[in-house]
């Protein structure tokens, strides 16, 4: 048996009460190969990987590790089957170093030197075989959200793992970021591990992939060689119809201006210059897109915007909204909401959402003192739900029970949440940050035309996005930020996305490149 | 998905730690030697077996009641009120001045006005923490604990130096005018032409304890301000982002909270001893935060279990009375039932959850 896949899946099926969560599922992925799985929020990606690492018993079927069959009764059978998963949400100690993470739960004795001593060799070789530095005595807490997700490889590598399935790994990551992690992907199939990624990002399958197989409600709809195919093809299989990519939107037609922002500077808690004068304008039935790798600055924009600038923040400049100046400092949310600014945060789930609440009580978050929700000193709950009723109806939000908690809805649909909320109330400026992050396709498309609609009826948006596609698909006018700073703002139409690439890196490109766009 | 049915969560589960803890008492009391039939049917009998029993359970749930709610509005906050004791001592003292204050004509007058000053000092009495707390970061745990011995020292003090009237060799207030005594429960039977309770301290104050329930209902799930409450105990970071002010919220919740244990003192000081005495709590405080846990911070659930617990205290005292188990025995049993209630909760609730699903999966 020379070539027995690493892993070969047959026929696992596995159900939550009525809800079939994978359905007869075959799956053969082959050693010293990157498999992508690709699939929508809650088509069964998730559950599958719980099932390969002994999270749940399949009700049915079998699963073979290098042509074995194997019983994965809980995650330390995974771990002698060698296989080893990276969550999305990392389980790591923050205030535990690197190593003491990396030695947790695989002790060699009762005493810890020993362990530590060989971890530490053991991080030095791996970091020098795939890329993966660490510094091993770095408080786990004190690292970026990257070097995070390099422990947790460290971690499943240090346990042996030949078989690496790594969920959503870059939804928390910067691109610069994410581009180191496929290169250590890369490295490490090329010692021979084999990988399985999760991703709903059609761009990174066919960046790195050389399989991938689409999941759809619970289904294996497809398994394909990558080179083989295309991304309009793979979104097709996803959602089992056309999905628009771009986004149709007719010609803006901007009005007067609604939010001036002028020289805008904040200095955080710890003294750093975050925002380094910002100076920027919307108007009435245009979206303007602001691009950059996170973590430049866009986070503290909108959150100054939104009224709850970061607290111990010192700030300056001004900000105006028709023409009046708004007032910086202090918790400003309720009086920004009341002046006509709506808000879809970056973080849904720990901001924009109370994910213990109802989904009813969800849609008037914010809003919890309008009028139209008061019924003498009581709150009109009648009406909170029948105004949640209608939102759900509109947005297609499933399933449409208004009375289940936020957390039990999928990721697309509590974004569809958020933004019922925040659209319907028709707002004047509307403050969107990362509309589509961790949201299926179906979502996103539903919840770009949304955005779209507004602008066509005379809003303003303002739409930060780490997401370029998305940037050039919505905005009228892009401005790129780095280190806190506008570095220069472009048309989508005449805009290439190495130009903008270069912006994002905090490069000006020569103004013969430009192409003659007025500053 | 729901895991299990309501009815199950909040009932089932509940009734399933009770009788576990009930079963390891037993198990307690024919180690030392007694007979667990014959003690149940004492704390039975003691408790619930006649109008009298009835009277002191009735009497002891309205103290839990008024703690339990307190501990449960705190709680909706994310805040941990373990003060309950102190503030209630505050409470009993407000009652006193107001009552000692004014020659109220009548207690119809002094009742509305005796509880403004319970609540009034309660409230004074958490203040200071929930400020803070919301200004300063100090734990509200740690505060309010504190402020518990700072209200007894302070007590202490103003009973033996301020109220104590002259020539008497007792650390207590003057006795309340004979105006302002509460009707109690049995008078009020009485009056309807039924003989019910004699000689118990049940009071006018039970109704306001289950009043006070059906106002922090209304409080937590019908009003802005509760919806804003529960939002802050779930969520600090998104009430930023709503611009709700966790300062106003923090304050607001303790006020109200340490408002509901003061307002115990209309039951024990105003109800009852009809005069201020030292420690006129007698850990009601601190039993209101298992009430609070195993009435789910609901104030039904707090009522039925303040019920619970009164049946306990006065069940447990006639224990002590007419059975030669010993008087810290019965602490024991109601330790053993504050711990499978409410610490132990997850314990009986997850293997529950499990049949459930089990069930559900086999119904399907």
């Amino acid at each position: 048996m020379t070539a027995a896949p690493a892993i070969e899946l047959r026929g696992i099926s596995k159900a939550f009460g009525p809800v079939q969560a994978n359905r007869a599922i075959d799956l053969v992925v082959p050693r010293g190969t990157i498999h992508g799985i690709i699939g929508e929020n809650g088509a069964g990606k998730s559950t599958l990987m719980s099932i390969l690492y002994g999270f749940y018993r399949p009700d049915a079927g079998q699963i073979l590790i290098d042509g074995k069959p194997v019983a994965i009764a809980d995650s330390q059978a995974a771990i002698r089957a060698g296989i080893g998963m990276v969550f999305q949400h990392f389980k790591l100690v923050p205030n535990f170093t690197v190593l003491e993470n990396v030695v947790l739960g695989a002790e060699d004795g009762r005493f810890l030197r020993r362990s530590l001593a060989r971890a530490r060799g053991e991080l030095k070789r791996l970091a020098a075989e795939y890329g993966l530095q660490v510094d091993p005595d770095a408080l786990v807490e004190d690292l970026s959200v990257g070097h995070q997700q390099r422990v947790e490889i460290l971690k499943a590598l240090y346990r042996r793992a030949d078989i690496l399935i790594l969920d959503e790994p870059t939804g928390v990551l910067t691109p610069a970021e994410a581009d180191h992690l496929f290169r250590i992907l890369r490295s490490l199939r090329d010692e021979g591990k084999t990988i399985i990624l999760i991703t709903h990002k059609l761009r990174e399958i066919m960046q790195i992939t050389e399989n991938v197989s689409v999941m759809r409600r619970g289904e294996m709809v497809a398994s394909v060689r990558t080179a083989g195919t295309g991304p309009a093809e793979l979104a097709e299989l996803m959602v089992g119809r056309k999905v628009l990519l771009r986004v149709e939107k007719p010609l803006a037609r901007p009005g007067a201006p609604v939010l001036e922002v002028q020289g805008l500077r904040m200095v955080d808690a710890e003294g750093v210059e975050r925002l380094r004068g910002i100076d920027l304008a919307i108007r009435a039935g245009e979206i303007l897109g602001i691009a950059g790798v996170a973590g430049n600055g866009q986070t503290q924009l909108l959150e100054i915007l939104g009224g709850y600038p970061p607290a111990g923040a010192t700030l300056s400049g001004e900000i105006r909204l028709g023409g009046r100046p708004l007032p910086l400092a202090g918790s400003q949310g309720r009086a920004r909401r009341r002046a006509g600014i709506g808000h879809v945060p970056e973080d849904r789930q720990a901001e924009g959402l109370i994910m213990d609440f109802t989904a009813w009580e969800n849609m008037a978050f914010g809003y919890q003192d309008a009028p139209q929700f008061q019924r003498g000193p009581l709150m009109d709950n009648a009406a909170l739900r029948a105004d949640a009723m209608g939102k759900i109806a509109r947005f297609d939000i499933r399933p449409p029970d208004p009375d289940l908690a936020a957390k039990s809805f999928s990721g697309g649909n509590q974004q569809k949440i958020v933004v019922a909320r925040e659209v319907e109330r028709d707002p004047d400026l509307l403050l969107v940050g990362q509309p589509t992050r961790g949201v299926d396709i179906g979502a996103i498309e539903f919840i770009h035309k949304r955005i779209v609609a507004l602008r066509d009826a005379g809003r303003a948006v303002l739409l930060v996005s780490v997401e370029l596609d998305e940037i050039m698909a919505l905005a009228d006018r892009i401005l790129v930020m780095f280190d806190g700073r506008i570095m220069g703002e472009r048309l989508p139409a005449e805009a290439t996305a190495a130009e903008l690439g270069s912006l994002m890196a905090g490069v000006e490109p020569a103004r013969a490149d430009a192409g003659g766009i007025a500053g | 998905m729901e895991r299990m049915p309501k009815w199950a969560d909040v009932i089932l589960t509940p009734l399933i730690s009770l009788v576990l803890a009930f079963a390891l008492s037993a198990l307690l009391i024919l180690a030392i030697g007694e007979s667990p039939a014959e003690a149940l049917k004492v704390v039975v009998q003691g408790a619930l077996g006649s109008s009298y029993g009835w009277g002191f359970t009735l009497y002891y749930a309205t103290n839990f009641i008024f703690t339990g709610l307190a501990v449960a509005v705190a709680y909706h906050a994310g805040l941990f009120n373990i003060g309950g004791e102190g503030q209630a001592a505050m409470g009993g003292l407000g009652v006193a001045l107001v009552v000692l204050a004014l020659p109220w004509p009548h207690w119809a007058l002094a009742l509305p006005a005796a509880a403004v000053g319970a609540a009034l000092m309660g409230a004074l009495w958490a203040l200071v923490p929930a400020w803070l707390q919301a200004r300063r970061g100090s734990h509200v745990v740690i505060t309010t604990i504190m402020f518990n011995f700072i209200a007894a020292a302070l007590l202490n003090y103003v009973l033996v130096n301020l109220l104590r009237p002259v020539g008497s060799m007792d650390p207590a207030s003057a006795s309340f005018p004979a105006a302002t005594h509460l009707p109690k429960l049995s008078e009020m039977a009485l009056a309807l032409g039924v003989e019910w309770g004699r000689n118990t301290p049940a009071n006018i104050s039970f109704f306001v304890a289950v009043a006070a329930c059906l106002l922090v209902w209304l409080l937590i799930w019908h009003t802005r301000r509760g919806y804003e409450i529960r939002a802050f105990g779930k969520s600090a970071t998104a009430v930023r982002y709503a611009g709700i002010s966790a300062l106003r919220i923090t304050v607001l919740a303790m006020l109200v909270s340490g408002a509901l244990a003061g307002l115990m003192a209309v039951n024990n000081v105003m109800g009852e001893a009809e005069r201020l005495v030292l420690n006129a709590v007698e850990g009601a405080g601190f039993i209101g935060i298992a009430v609070a846990l195993m009435g789910r911070n609901h104030p039904l659930g707090v009522l039925l279990a303040a019920l619970l617990f009164g049946f306990l205290y006065q069940g447990g005292g006639e224990l002590a009375l007419w059975t030669s188990i010993p008087r810290e025995l019965i602490v024991v049993i109601q330790a053993l039932v504050i711990l499978f209630t409410g610490a132990l909760d997850n314990m009986v609730r997850m293997p529950l959850e499990r049949l459930f699903m089990a069930l559900r999966r086999k119904g399907a």
